[in-house]
């Protein structure tokens, strides 16, 4: 299989050079190919008249249940579903059975990710067994492959240790991503409000969220340190990552698409597929999360694809597990913000590939000469409907079914190779 | 009421699905039955043939009991399932326990969860009619249909009421199902407890948030305390029963500021000396055991309603 390619009359669109415009872009050997460098004789063409030329879309927060639980999810399947969403790469949060808090889980990780459709980059957990007790060996996991850090899903409530994670971590260039959230706030099924109030379930107010969001950004202020809040959900936090931001305090943040797209309201049947954590907020909330992913306050948008099968989700709501899927809706559930108008086509791309590949320091996210080409081809403008056919992942619990979308990914391509197409362009 | 009125509703799930004509509807029916409950022989055949399921995931003696009683007078069969949360913990779901359960061809499943929600739930997964005995916080609609009843008994009409309900409104499907049931019958209703057990969203329900215990019993027609759980000490809501007691419970004094005829109610069971003193529970206003006997009326007339469709 070749991977040398002559990509024609797409809308080229690379926010680290800040190039967006009609023309060619030239694959060599997997690699981009610099303006004006010889291209071979018979390099196969593609033609993406109508479509966007971007750099692969980066998930910086996915749980791909492999170690421990791969009916819900596997390492392959998990990254077919990312390519299907325009994704070349995924960072996968350690919250596996066993906790990825060792080299011997990361080393396995990435023993499964050299047969996966896409990139994957394995997050160990700040603390061993993410009990929040201890830290774990973050030299190690560094060294064995781990990207970044994170407790994700077991909050840390010791101050102490993620003050001592932030600054150990940052001897390694691991990046801390911190799930902020007070666990005796957070108690509860849903959003505190109106809708919670009705159906009887224990509300979690977004305080449980923001408190803990101050107290990492006190941290991180005091030591001097970086920490990258994930999957922000409401105005709160914004608020206060906002100011922190103008401080000069080295904070960055993500939000997933489902906090800009949905509020509690989701919930009012006792669907629990509109079950999350953090979860589904008010709708002044939504509109914060939006302003704030074009005013520059959020840095990305990740899915926080969390699979789960019919056993933990058709159940009591109190009872059904958190989550949703979210690598193959991601991408046309945040073409919708370019389709309002809230958001520029080179800002979606900053928000999905270039970001988070900077806060994770990764060499991707750029159509840079010299770079992987690990690239993504968009229609934004073909609309359909999601169904069940477009889901690659082994679950299926998401709200999204049967939303009519306005585009997507129709063909992604890791180092030149091409690893999804939906359709012959 | 309308002569094409017809009751269409095939689960009874909570008090919302109700229009005023189906509230009602369903308490003519039940006044129509409370005559039975008198006679010497205390049955007729009306639902005579059908089975009738009671599914109990939660301690309950009165609620269960009244469902029987119920049923029992109409003619069905009637089966008790007390499912322990231990028997979900070892593993069968709620939809597979419904699964089974509707293998068996029941007209009724009448279903007391501790999850809000299950109800519904349940409703989707069985052929049978669900009612719906009280579902964790959520909605809990014979109780306030038998309050609806009680209170129209003793006041002639269901409108321009002022309703108060005093204590722990938060974990209350009493509550919830009372503020959308009264409401929808022309009444305001003013709840009022330690701000720690009211829902900051209450207004939403359309309940009237009192500022003070005055505010909430002053000019009432029914002052309604609803039970405060021992567990709630430990959340922590309340510091102490006795604070409580104190604070927020219905003795002499504060029932002065209510309506001399108001009525004086209360779900049960009763902590006496917590949620109101022995004196006003035992007083010629308290009609807690008026609202027992109306219990197993309105239950007959939503067993007749939906058993017979």
């Amino acid at each position: 299989m070749s991977n040398s390619w002559i990509i024609e009359n797409g809308r080229i669109i690379d926010p680290a050079s800040g190039r967006d415009e009609t023309g060619t872009l030239v694959v060599t050997n997997g690699y981009i190919a610099a303006a004006g460098e010889p291209v071979p004789a018979n390099t196969s063409r593609i033609d993406a008249r109508g479509s966007w030329v971007v750099p692969g879309l980066i998930d910086m927060h996915t749980h791909l249940r492999e170690p421990g639980e791969e009916y819900k999810e596997d390492i392959l399947s998990g990254a077919r579903a990312a390519a299907a969403g325009g994704f070349t790469g995924i960072a996968c949060m350690p919250n596996t059975i066993p906790v990825n808090d060792c080299a011997a889980v990361t080393q396995f990780i990435l023993e499964r990710a050299r047969q996966a459709a896409v990139r994957i980059y394995p997050v160990g957990a700040i603390s061993r067994g993410s009990q929040g007790e201890l830290l774990a060996d973050l030299g190690e996991l560094k060294n064995a492959g781990a990207i970044a850090v994170s407790d994700d899903g077991r909050p840390l409530v010791n101050s102490q240790l993620m003050r001592r994670a932030l600054e150990y971590a940052a001897d390694f260039d691991l990046t801390v991503i911190s799930h902020c959230e007070d666990i005796f706030l957070g108690k509860g099924a849903m959003h505190e409000g109106p809708v919670s109030t009705r159906l009887g379930l224990r509300g979690i107010p977004p305080a449980a969220e923001a408190v803990m969001v101050y107290r990492d950004i006190a941290l991180a202020e005091w030591t001097g340190k970086a920490v990258h809040i994930a999957h922000v959900s409401c105005a709160q936090s914004l608020a206060l990552i906002r100011a922190a931001k103008e401080r000069g305090v080295q904070v960055s943040a993500e939000t997933a698409p489902h906090y800009f797209t949905l509020t509690d309201e989701a919930a009012t049947t006792y669907d629990t597929r509109a079950k999350m954590n953090p979860p589904l907020r008010s709708e002044s909330d939504r509109q914060a999360v939006r302003q704030a992913l074009a005013d520059g306050t959020i840095d990305a948008i990740a899915t926080d694809h969390a699979p789960h099968s019919c056993l933990e989700k058709e159940c009591e709501f109190e009872l059904a597990a958190n989550g949703i899927i979210g690598l193959e809706s991601a991408l046309p559930l945040s073409l919708a913000l370019v389709a309002d108008g809230l958001l520029s086509p080179l800002r979606l791309v900053e928000l999905m590939a270039l970001n988070p590949a900077k806060i994770l320091g990764l060499p991707a996210g750029t159509l840079q000469p010299g770079s992987a080409a690990d690239i993504a081809i968009i229609r934004p403008d073909q609309p359909f409907i999601f169904s069940e056919a477009d889901i690659c992942s082994k679950s299926r619990n998401t709200p999204f079914l049967g939303c009519e979308f306005p585009g997507r990914a129709v063909l992604t391509m890791v180092g030149g190779d091409i690893r999804f197409q939906k359709e012959l362009l | 009421m309308k002569t094409e009125y017809s009751f269409s509703h095939r689960h009874i799930l909570g008090m919302e699905q109700f229009s005023r004509d189906d509230i009602a509807h369903i308490l003519t029916t039940a006044e129509s039955f409370k005559e039975i409950s008198a006679r010497s022989i205390k049955k007729v055949p009306v639902l005579r043939g059908r089975t009738i399921v009671n599914l109990f995931f939660e301690a309950s003696t009165r609620t269960r009991l009244s469902f029987e009683v119920a049923a029992k007078r109409m003619s069905a069969d009637t089966f008790n399932i007390s499912a322990s949360t231990s028997s979900t913990v070892k593993g069968e779901t709620l939809i597979d326990t419904a699964r089974n359960i509707s293998a068996m061809h029941p007209d009724v499943i009448i279903l007391r969860h501790f999850s809000s929600g299950a109800s519904q739930l349940m409703s989707q997964y069985v052929q049978a009619a669900v009612i719906n005995a009280g579902d964790g916080a959520h909605q809990h609609p014979s109780q306030s249909l038998l309050d609806l009843m009680t209170v129209q008994e003793r006041k002639g009409r269901l409108d321009g009421l002022k309703i108060a309900i005093i204590g722990d409104i938060t974990h209350s499907r009493v509550a919830r199902s009372n503020i959308q049931g009264f409401r929808t019958m022309g009444s305001e209703v003013h709840v009022f407890g330690p701000s720690t057990l009211v829902p900051l969203h209450i207004e939403s329900l359309g309940a009237v948030r009192a500022p003070t215990l005055r505010d909430a019993l002053e000019n009432a027609d029914v002052v309604m305390a609803l039970r405060i759980q021992r567990e709630r000490l430990h959340d922590p809501l309340l510091p102490s029963l006795r604070e409580y007691a104190q604070r927020f419970g219905l003795s002499h004094e504060p029932l002065g500021w209510a309506k001399e005829d108001a009525v004086i109610m209360h779900p049960g069971p009763v902590n006496r000396g917590v949620e109101m003193s022995s004196e006003i529970a035992d007083s010629p206003r308290s009609v807690i055991l008026d609202q027992v006997s109306n219990g197993v009326a309105v239950r007959m007339a939503l067993l007749y309603l939906v058993g017979n469709a």
